[in-house]
């Protein structure tokens, strides 16, 4: 079990290394100036070329990238200048250990942004994640009870007519009528614990939790609804009824188990996804998490904030399939890994 | 259950077959016996039904477009109401003999041409964006699943490196580039709906790949094995031949199920990327940027609010209940 999880963070490790390269390639090599961008619309040659260069963009693009996996690993100053740094410190700004760049349109480091930023993103995703599994994975359960009933038809009807609407249009739909129009809940606006206690935070929450959960339910609905279903087949079904054991106890301790351990795969890595922010429903609800500083960071193309946020969002899926397949592990008897 | 296989067989063939109807003697290949089951299930064949209309009218809405039947692009300023911020005089959004299903608010364009036409891009950007995936990821299936060893691992660590990427991310950032060297490698300029469709596409198609690169991996697996793999290698076969010619056509089914569940996943995010700025922008319409639009108005004009979301949410959930019906038609244990 030790070799195989240190195998797999090695693996990931490697992967995490490979994606910086391919990012690095993909942005750094396009034909569109970044620097252009950071010195603004005003901005003659000369000044460009200045700036190119104290961004280190006019160096090639794998003295770049051996420069930002240093940064990574032992930090890094802004502008890498040494006779700047010792004539005028306060100009020179310092990037701690795992640093991911210097953002010259937000003035800050691109490690700093996500420290505000990520508060947000994981309070959705755990809201999200919330509903979409007590209600996917309930309303599926109960439709495999009730198979072939009214009641299971109507289940899975629906949970796919919500899947059929993109999310930024059930989203705005539940912002402009269950919020605007009908008030029944207050316009969304994230407040942090801190700020606003528990009940603030999950009230401001529900509208784009239940945007996401409303997507990814369907496909829980009618998975959770398949394996319970073919779970309820199997011989030890049979034998725990035969010798009496009652209803619920065999939903709960025999069904459930063996129909939701193909699940936890799932629903951790889709968790992962959402982590790194989702791009339309924190634009929809205007939410400042991951997703919506991506957009923003796209638009004026801040580059430094743009590589960070695919790595860091990367490392989520990476760190998440390595932790999905040792749980794995855990919860199904059956696996065995070496 | 608990009869043996041979016991089974002697079961089957002593069943009375009424000699005088020669159809019953004939015995069905399992292609016919899957054609059979979805066709005995109602949902699947309506579904089915509902796809075909809507590619029919994909194919023939730029017929209709040259005849000047339907016109997406006609603006209608006079059925307008300026003082009511520019939404249609009449009620219901406008709808009448000439416009059906009423006009667009602020332009005045009829909403069932634009509609109409605008199936055609969101279904030719979806059909194309499937087909590259599927493409590849059939191509890289067989050959990952068929080789083994060093390439399979080679591939299977590509695919995770493509699965880590954030997609609508990436998408959005490359699309600057993306679109201007679009816009440079195809004729036309880069206002035309031309370069940001093939971007569009492209960027789809090179992300969707990987779990249609899995599934069919595993099925090769189970392929490779069988006897008339063994047979072709003897007989000298080149790899291509092994490929595209034995084990490709085994594959129809997984890449038919593949296909119907890919293009309403596309059709969606086609809208999505309409949201977010990217892909084929108004004048030109597609399903996605009439959505777009459309929720601007849901309360000032219901109609124009209404039909773009039923048109989209039809096709994608008719995909969707095609896509599960085949699959359990083309499942051989269906039956039991």
């Amino acid at each position: 079990m030790f070799a195989y999880t240190v195998r797999r963070v090695f693996v990931g490790i490697i992967m995490l290394i490979a994606m910086s390269m391919v990012t690095f390639v993909l942005f750094f090599a396009s034909p569109i100036d970044p620097a252009q961008f950071a010195c603004g619309k005003n901005c003659s040659l000369e000044q460009r070329a200045q700036v190119r260069k104290g961004l280190g963009y006019d160096k090639p693009v794998w003295e770049q990238w051996k420069n930002f996996a240093v940064g990574v690993a032992k930090g890094r100053d802004y502008p890498e200048d040494k006779s700047l740094r010792k004539s005028a410190p306060n100009l020179v700004a310092h990037c701690a250990a795992p640093c991911l760049g210097y953002s010259n349109v937000n003035i800050a480091t691109v490690t700093s942004e996500f420290k505000t930023r990520i508060p947000v993103s994981f309070s959705l995703a755990i809201m999200a994640f919330i509903l979409w599994i007590v209600g996917g994975v309930g309303l599926g359960v109960i439709a495999a009870l009730t198979k072939g009933s009214i009641i299971d038809r109507g289940l899975v009807g629906i949970s796919l007519i919500f899947f059929a609407f993109p999310t930024f249009f059930v989203g705005l739909f539940l912002l402009k009528f269950l919020a605007i129009k009908w008030g029944f809940f207050p316009v969304p606006n994230y407040i942090s614990i801190a700020d606003g206690g528990v009940w603030n935070w999950m009230v401001n929450l529900v509208l784009p939790g239940l945007t996401l959960a409303l997507f990814y339910m369907a496909g829980y609905v009618r998975m959770s609804r398949a394996f319970v279903l073919e779970s309820m087949s199997e011989d030890y079904l049979r034998t725990a009824r035969a010798k009496g054991l009652p209803g619920r106890k065999i939903l709960f301790k025999h069904t459930m188990r063996a129909a939701l351990t193909p699940l936890v795969t799932m629903a951790g890595l889709d968790l992962a996804g959402l982590l790194g922010g989702a791009i339309i429903t924190e634009r929809v609800f205007n939410y400042n998490g991951l997703g919506k500083l991506a957009v923003d960071s796209i638009t004026v193309y801040d580059l430094p904030t743009i590589v960070g946020l695919v790595l860091l969002l990367g490392s989520f899926v990476i760190v998440a399939n390595i932790v999905v397949d040792i749980l794995y592990a855990f919860i199904d008897p059956r696996v065995r890994v070496g | 259950m608990s009869l043996p296989e041979s016991q089974l067989e002697r079961l089957e063939t002593t069943v009375p077959v009424d000699v005088g109807d020669p159809e019953a003697v004939l015995g069905k290949s399992p292609t016919q016996l899957a054609m059979g089951r979805f066709r005995r299930d109602k949902l699947s064949m309506a579904a089915f039904v509902v796809v075909a209309v809507y590619s029919v009218g994909a194919v023939l809405a730029p017929v209709m477009v040259k005849l000047n039947v339907i016109d997406p692009l006609k603006l209608n300023q006079n059925l307008l109401d300026p003082s009511l911020g520019s939404i249609p005089k009449a009620k219901w959004g406008g709808i009448s003999l000439a416009h059906p299903l009423g006009i667009v608010p602020g332009t005045g364009t009829d909403l069932l041409s634009r509609l109409w036409y605008g199936v055609t891009f969101s279904l030719t950007i979806a059909l194309a964006a499937s087909v590259l995936a599927i493409v590849i990821g059939t191509v890289l299936g067989i050959i990952g699943g068929f080789t083994g060893g060093w390439t399979d691992s080679v591939i299977g660590r590509f695919v995770d490196l493509t699965l880590s990427f954030p997609s609508t991310l990436m998408l959005l950032a490359l699309s600057a580039t993306g679109v201007a060297l679009a816009a440079k490698v195809l004729p036309g300029s880069g206002s035309d709906p031309l370069p940001n469709g093939f971007y569009e596409v492209l960027v789809l198609g090179l992300f969707g790949w990987p779990p249609i690169c899995r599934l069919i991996r595993g099925q090769v697996l189970s392929i490779r094995e069988r006897e008339f793999i063994d047979a072709a290698k003897l007989l000298g076969a080149s790899r291509r031949r092994l490929y595209f010619k034995e084990i490709l056509p085994n594959l129809w089914a997984p890449v038919l199920v593949s296909f119907t569940l890919t293009m309403p996943a596309y059709i969606s995010a086609e809208a999505a990327l309409s949201y977010l700025g990217v892909g084929i922008h108004p004048p030109t319409p597609t399903l996605g940027n009439i959505l777009v639009d459309s929720i601007n108005y849901s309360v000032a004009d219901f109609t124009y609010f209404f039909f773009p979301a039923l048109l989209i949410a039809v096709i994608v959930v008719s995909f969707n209940l095609l896509g599960d019906g085949l699959r359990d038609a083309l499942d051989p244990k269906a039956d039991r």
